[in-house]
């Protein structure tokens, strides 16, 4: 199907090559189904570790396999194309999925069995099947990043739901008025600095964004001159969304799938705080006379067109063009010819940021070529920095 | 009263109306909002980078970048 405007007199076409792959963002909730399947098909308990074995084995090879998208939508087509609703029915369908997919796995986990199960799972199978549901959480913030990002309310209390399984919903708040403001700078909790690693990056992402959205909301309330202490607190009525469904889960499947609920929400931040990391390693914006960072621009956040991550994450990797344009909807975001590039998709990036030294040896000198070997132009981690500067020496001002 | 626009992403704050929900009431003066105030859309424009609406041509998402520094007074780029 192709979109269509015309232009001062003149028909523009465009096809969409992607059209119908995005369907398969959609799809990605029915992985905790899909364990089932396969675990009543080869009897393995392996089955169960489906999710990361999908998300960390299966699309790091289909994005080396299927290559890069490099296609853009012509500047005409972009309003139409962002107007042909088809494509945000795909990311509201993946909601619905998302929470009938984590009632199913309680099911389990509350020691519920099925067809094809031999009785009750194991306390290994139920971690397998929670960190595969935990997968599933973490691509539900990224689509919840899709939806909260737009300017329709209900498109936002969408978001909602769809952060209520990892109780992440502050993400919503902090991400477009906190990370999208201060992004590529020291200050922000959710980029990560050269020479940080993953695992020191997690606990500055997850506390610095925690206060950062409740701070934002505070000021917000002090500016109506009332009290943050109110259910129109987006916070509060986010996290109420959680408490309703982990609450109504323990009372249906009992209390003792409360383990496993955590797990799973920890597994679902933890993935998407591994994209934050990648997202801007080592990216700076440099401050202005007047004492502002100067303006997000391309050459500050990683990009990939690799097909397999990008259909499964709504174009979060065209991560440029998202943070020139943070209101554009994913069909129509564009490749930037100039911006950073990852040597593969999200994916596989997420698997070499879980070992710090093989991260730092394919990254580093990347970024270090991004800012034309100059150290010092990067966003640099201020407990690394000396290791840094011996490393890759000063450069001639 | 007048009008003002969001540079990216085209949200306008008519001062008649305000923003109570961001705490600026109806009658709000354009002038008397934080200068880092963001825009309550996209987030990536302050109040600042704002234009009045008759002075708006086209937003600057074709990727050229045009901030409050590199306007001339009269607010264009």
């Amino acid at each position: 199907m192709t979109v269509e405007a015309t232009v001062d007199g003149q028909l523009v076409q465009w096809r969409d090559s992607k059209r119908y792959l995005w369907i398969m963002g959609a799809l990605i909730p029915l992985i905790p189904l899909s364990t089932w399947g396969l675990h009543a098909l080869t009897g393995s308990s392996l089955a169960w570790w489906f999710g990361p074995f999908f998300l960390f084995v299966v699309v790091p090879l289909a994005d080396m396999a299927a290559g890069l998208d490099r296609n853009n939508p012509p500047d005409e087509l972009i309003e139409a194309l962002e107007q042909d609703t088809y494509y945000r029915w795909i990311t509201y369908l993946f909601i619905p999925l998302q929470i009938a997919g984590l009632i199913w796995a309680a099911y389990l986990l509350g020691g519920g069995s099925l067809p094809g199960i031999d009785g009750a799972l194991s306390v290994v199978d139920k971690i397998g099947l929670a960190t595969s549901v935990g997968i599933v959480a973490g691509i539900g913030i990224n689509t919840a990043h899709e939806l909260g990002h737009k300017k329709a309310e209900y498109e936002r209390w969408f978001a909602r739901a769809a952060l209520a399984q990892t109780f992440y919903g502050h993400f919503y708040i902090e991400h477009n008025r906190g990370h999208h403001v201060r992004v590529a700078t020291p200050i922000d909790p959710a980029s990560s600095r050269l020479g940080e690693t993953l695992w020191g990056f997690l606990p500055r992402t997850v506390w610095g964004s925690l206060t950062s959205a409740w701070g934002l909301e505070k000021k917000r309330f002090e500016r109506q001159k009332k009290t943050h202490w109110t259910p129109k607190n987006d916070l509060l009525n986010a996290w109420a969304f959680s408490v309703v469904l982990w609450g109504g889960l323990m009372i249906a499947f009992g209390w003792q799938i409360f383990p496993y609920m955590v797990l799973q929400a920890a597994v679902g931040i933890w993935l998407l705080e591994a994209v934050n990391y990648l997202e801007h390693y080592g990216m700076k914006r440099q401050v202005l006379e007047s004492g502002r960072p100067e303006r997000v621009n391309p050459s500050h956040s990683w990009n990939s067109n690799n097909i397999g991550t990008n259909v499964l994450l709504y174009h979060l990797q065209r991560h440029s063009d998202h943070h020139a344009n943070p209101t554009r909807r994913y069909q129509a975001l564009r490749d930037f010819k100039d911006a950073p590039v990852l040597p593969t998709g999200y994916a596989g990036m997420i698997v070499l940021a879980t070992f710090p030294p093989i991260w730092r040896k394919v990254m580093d000198p990347r970024v270090l070529s991004h800012y034309d070997g100059d150290v010092e132009r990067a966003n640099l981690q201020p407990r690394a920095a000396e290791k840094y500067r011996r490393r890759y020496g000063q450069v001639a001002a | 009263m007048s009008v003002f626009i969001c540079p990216n992403c085209e949200y306008t704050y008519d001062e008649a109306a305000g923003h109570p929900r961001e705490g600026w009431v109806g009658g709000t003066a354009f002038a008397d909002i934080d200068p880092d105030w963001t825009c309550p859309d996209c987030g990536v424009r302050e109040q600042v980078d704002f234009v009045p609406v008759e002075q708006f041509e086209r937003n600057d998402q074709d990727g050229n970048i045009i901030s409050a520094e590199s306007r001339d007074k009269e607010g264009r780029p």
